[in-house]
This record gives structure tokens, sequence and C-alpha cells, in this order.
């Protein structure tokens, strides 16, 4: 232990105490949530709601899935989720293909104009999408994307951040490893192939744990240039079903959506955190 | 196996000339060690014959051919990396194949030749391993074994041992020996280190400030250097270095009394100022001749011999001597130059003075 550090019992309840404190902080949103979805909506709108889970487990998370709210937004939300997940494995494999590509070209060829076009890359991260989505909607729309995977998925994909990150990893791999791979013979794609994409696994899985949420949770974008419900992702769903006027929200179905919702991003996380902490602390060289 | 050429060759970056006009013959098996400080444009030249820089002006030929235009990997070299530059995520096996898989060699061939490189450099129980998980020695062995399993006309040795520990150092100086003994390939040697190009090479080519100052025998650089560049950084430690100015026949050492005589051969050509050069080796206890005198400041105890410096004129003398009669710290010692091998150089342009 560092010599700043007293060792006094009750600070380690105090610090203990804080810590708790914190995550019930964070935590009781969430177990509400999942309450919430277990009730029926007559129990969810007494006062005050209970803080049991009820017995509407499987029917509220089955007629979301399957049929969708009847109030507000009527598409089921397993055709949402098929929705969002598309959108969002479109985008974290796009931006991850080309990102790749554009900053092999520029690490590893000398074209004229290379570090000006390297940093026309860099200021649009200056732009996120916000900015640019009137121009960007009259593009998708003059193209005929509306309501298409391609429309919700490939404006997002041309990712500034992602091609800075893999341009400073290039960075790091020994220019020696391509002198030797080219006195073995093996050009530009060869290499690329056999040696520059081995050695990004893992900022790979790193930046797809990071691409995929982010396609995942993308709101504004989606909510413009869907209008049709079969093509609605899990997020606008939920924004859909609830009502405005003078219906009650199905809140037991919307909570249940937004539970949904939340599994898949924590999967991606879960199932690829050796990974992705690998490829964020440690290159393989 | 190939002779490879270089003529008047130049490299310039931008308007900044880091080789002025190299010009060598390297004969068919022959191992030629380039040998000079960092910044004196050797990687640079063996880049070149490599194919990884371009070549500005001059030419380079590679068993006959021209290969200025001539893309790495059909020169048919093999080069090994300063930091090996083995493929991280490769086993051994891969790396050292992984040339050979490129050029579509029958599967049954790269085996038989992977396996037996892998013999002689004694790796055979490490090709599923990982380059990460060999020490600095074995993977070296690896980068070597890459070029051999190609069977090229022409090893590039790209400063190779630097990264090693000194023992392990010696240890693949006398690897890379029997390698070539038993190889016979042509070899070229890049280092910054003077006992691996007197160690290793058939002929060195010594190099300074993007010039080629001399290229020969190890020991006839040695005995016989052209400049005091070459004279200064082959051998070790450096040979002394006294400053004179010349009066009639003879030198006399600045900041002393004392004169050397200029040989008889030397006098019509020899300018004003010189400088005479002597080995610490070549002073001996005793010896006739012109008698360096001077006070013991500093001993360095190597074991067989010892270094003993001491102020002497403006500078400092080291000198040579037995490990056993080591003289202490505040001796009066007198050193006498062994017959003829006093060198002496103009002071202005650095040159020997040459009959």
């Amino acid at each position: 232990m560092s010599g700043m550090v007293e060792n006094r019992p009750w600070l380690t309840v105090l610090a203990h105490a804080i810590l708790i404190l914190g995550v019930c902080t964070v935590a009781f949103p969430l177990y509400i949530t999942f309450v919430a979805s277990t009730l029926t909506l007559d129990q969810i709108v007494q006062v005050p709601m209970p803080l049991l889970p009820g017995d509407q487990l499987f029917e509220n998370y089955s007629r979301a899935l399957t049929a969708g709210s009847e109030r507000g937004a009527h598409a089921p939300v397993g055709r949402m989720m098929f929705n969002s997940f598309v959108m969002a494995m479109s985008i974290a494999f796009g931006k991850i293909a080309i990102s790749i590509i554009a900053s092999f070209a520029i690490v590893y060829f000398r074209f004229p104009l290379r570090n000006f076009f390297f940093w026309m890359i860099f200021v649009t991260l200056m732009l996120p999408v916000e900015v640019r989505i009137i121009p960007t909607y009259k593009v998708a729309s003059d193209l005929g994307m509306l309501d298409s995977y391609v429309g919700l998925t490939l404006p997002l994909i041309a990712s500034a951040t992602a091609t800075f990150l893999f341009r400073q990893f290039f960075m790091t791999i020994p220019d020696e490893l391509a002198e030797a791979a080219r006195i073995d013979g093996a050009g530009p794609l060869r290499f690329f192939w056999d040696v520059i994409l081995p050695l990004s696994k893992t900022s790979i899985a790193a930046l797809f744990v990071i691409q995929f949420i982010y396609g995942w949770n993308q709101y504004l974008w989606p909510l413009l240039v869907t209008t049709q419900e079969s093509m609605y992702t899990t997020v606008i769903g939920i924004k859909r079903m609830i009502t405005s006027g003078d219906q009650l929200t199905e809140w037991n179905l919307v909570m249940a959506t937004a539970i949904l919702a939340m599994l898949p991003p924590a999967a991606v996380v879960i199932l690829m955190q050796r990974w992705f902490v690998r490829g964020l602390v440690e290159t393989e060289k | 196996m190939a002779e490879i050429v270089l003529r008047n060759v130049r490299k310039s970056y931008g308007k900044v000339e880091v080789v002025h006009g190299v010009d060598a013959a390297i004969a068919d098996g022959e191992f030629i060690v380039i040998v000079g400080p960092s910044g004196c444009g050797k990687s640079t030249l063996l880049r070149m014959i490599a194919g990884l820089e371009t070549i500005t002006s001059g030419e380079i030929a590679i068993g006959g051919t021209v290969v200025n235009e001539v893309e790495p990997k059909d020169r048919n070299i093999a080069m090994v990396f300063q930091n090996y530059a083995l493929y991280p995520h490769m086993t051994v096996y891969e790396n050292m194949s992984y040339g050979l898989r490129i050029r579509r060699l029958p599967p049954e061939e790269i085996n038989a030749r992977v396996q037996r490189a892998a013999k002689i450099l004694e790796l055979s129980p490490f090709l599923q391993r990982r380059p990460r998980e060999l020490s600095g020695g074995q993977r070296q062995r690896v980068a070597m074994g890459r070029a051999i399993v190609r069977e090229p006309a022409a090893f590039l040795f790209d400063e190779p041992l630097s990264n090693l520990d000194a023992k392990l150092r010696v240890q693949m100086r006398l690897e890379i020996q029997k390698l070539h003994r038993e190889l016979r390939t042509t070899s070229i040697f890049v280092t910054h280190d003077q006992v691996e190009a007197m160690t290793l090479a058939d002929r060195m080519i010594v190099m300074h400030a993007g010039v080629a100052e001399q290229v020969g025998r190890p020991m006839t650089v040695y005995d016989d250097p052209n400049s005091l560049f070459v004279a200064g950084f082959i051998g070790s430690p450096a040979m002394n270095f006294l400053a004179g100015k010349r009066q009639g026949d003879d030198v006399a050492l600045a900041g002393t009394a004392m004169r050397v005589a200029l040989p008889a051969q030397l006098r019509a050509s020899a300018p004003e100022a010189i400088v005479v050069g002597v080995r610490p080796e070549h002073l001996v206890a005793g010896e006739g001749g012109a008698v360096f005198r001077f006070k013991v400041d500093t001993v360095e105890a190597l074991g067989a011999d010892s270094l003993v410096h001491g102020p002497f004129g403006e500078g400092t003398l080291v000198a040579r001597v037995d490990g056993h009669e080591t003289p202490p710290v505040g001796a009066e010692l007198a050193f006498g130059a062994m017959v003829d091998r006093l060198y002496f150089f103009d002071a202005a342009t650095g040159r020997r003075l040459r009959p």
C-alpha cells in the first residue's frame, strides 16, 4: 500500500459506502425498468409502483418480441431488434473495413497530397452526424435510400475516428516488417492480408465493440430515415411505443423493450471484453 | 551466388547527398564488411543494394545484371535486419517459409529447405514457437534462417548483432563465420563495430561521411590505414594521435620538447602541420628510437593486458602493457615505438603521408 493511503477501518467503511451508493444510483433505474417489465400495466400505474418483480415476465417479453404494442408503433420488437442488429453490424464492419484500408493507404503508400487527405479525414472528426444531418438526409432521400438498410447504415460508415486509430497503430509497426515482406516478395495486398490484418486483430476487436454500440444506439438518424414500422430500430421503437394523447402507454411493454435493447450491447461487451481490453492496452509486436 | 559491383553509387535526399560515389567490386563468395560510425551512409548503401532505397546515380550490378530498376524480391538477395523484423504472429516455421510460399515452391521443397536451415541453426525444436517466445539470440537465428532458406545470391546483414548482449554477440559472430564457411554465399555485413569488421571480413569497406575511405583486408587496413579517420576507427583502443609541426627532417610534437624523425621517403612531400600516430600496442618499454615519457594517471586492467593512460603534450597517450606488469598510478614510464610503427598524416587533409 502506498504511503499516502492511511489504513484506518472507518476510512475503508466510508469508501465502500460511497462506492455502494454509487452502484445503487446507477443500478436502481435499471432494476425499476426490469421490475416494470414483469408487471401488468395496471400494477405499474399504481402509486407507488411495486418494487418486487411480478409474474408477467414471460407474457410481456413474448408479446413485445412477437406482437409489439397495440398502441403507438405496432411493429414487433423482434423485427426491430433484427433491424438494429443489421444496422449495428453493418456500421461496425463497414467502418472497420473502410478505415483499415484508408489508414493502410495513408501509412504505407506515398502519393501526392497524402497528408492533405489524412487531415481532411481527420477534420471530419469535428463534424458529428447531427451537424450534417439535413444535407445527408437530402442526399439519402434523392438516392432513394429512405426506409432501407443501405439508408440506415451507409451515411454513418465513414469514420475518422477508426481511420485515425488504425493509422496510429500502423505507425507503431516497425518499417522493417514491411521491408522484410518486400524482400520476401509480398506485394502490398499480400502484406496487408498476411501481416497487417493479423497484427490488427485486437485493434479490430476493440473498434468492433465501440462501433457496434455506436451503431446500436443511433437515434436521430434512424428516426429521420425510417418511416415504415418494419424498418424501425429498437431505439426508435421505444420512442414510438410511447403514445401521446389519450391512449395510455403500455409501460410494461416499453420497459421490456428497453431491457431487450440493452441486451445485445451488453452481450457484445461481455463476450469481447478480453479482446477489447487487449486491443486498448497492448499491441502484439 | 554472384559478385556484386558498385559503380560510383550516390544517394541524395533532396539536396543533401549522403553517399558520395562509392565504387566496390565484391567477388563471388566474399564476405565484405561495411564499417563506419553512425550516419556515415553504410546502411543507406546496403539498403540501395537491397533495393529498399532508390539509387540517385551510379550503378549496382548483382551477378552481372544492373539492378537499379529491379524490385527487391527479384534481386535474389536476402536481408537480415537489426531488429530481426520477424513476423510476430507467425511461428518460426511460418516466418522462415513465408518467402518460399509466396514464390509458390512445392510444399515438400519448402519443408526440406526449412528443416535443413533449422538444423544448421539449431532451431529444430523451436519451429512451432512464436518469435516472442524466443530469446534474442534465437530470434537472430530465425532471421538468418529466413535468409538461408531463400538460397539467395547474396546475404545482406544490417547491424544484425547490435541488439544482442556482449557474450551472445561474440557467439553469433563465430556462428556467422562458420555459416559463411559452409555456405560460401556472397555476404555484405554492415556494422559500426570495428571488432566485428576485423573478425568477420574477408575485406572491409571503411566508410566515413558518405565516402569509402579505404577498402581492404582487415590486417591491411589495420597495418596500413589510408587516413586519420581509418587509423582512429580500426583498432581498439584507438591509435594515439599527436599534433606536430615539421622542423627540418623532424616533426616537433606540440606541447613537448620531443621530436620524431620523419622517414626519409616522406621528407620530399611532407606538409607543415603533421599528425603523428602510434597504436597503444606498438608502444614498448625499453625499445629504441623515439621515446615517449609520461606519468600514468589512469589504469584499465583488462586481465591479459592493461591500458595505461597519461598526459602527453597537448593530449593523452595510451599504451598497452602486459597485465602482470601493470604499473601503479603515478608511475613515470618511458615507451619506445616499434620500428616502422609510427604513422604520419597531413593534419590539413587527414590523409596518410605516402612516399
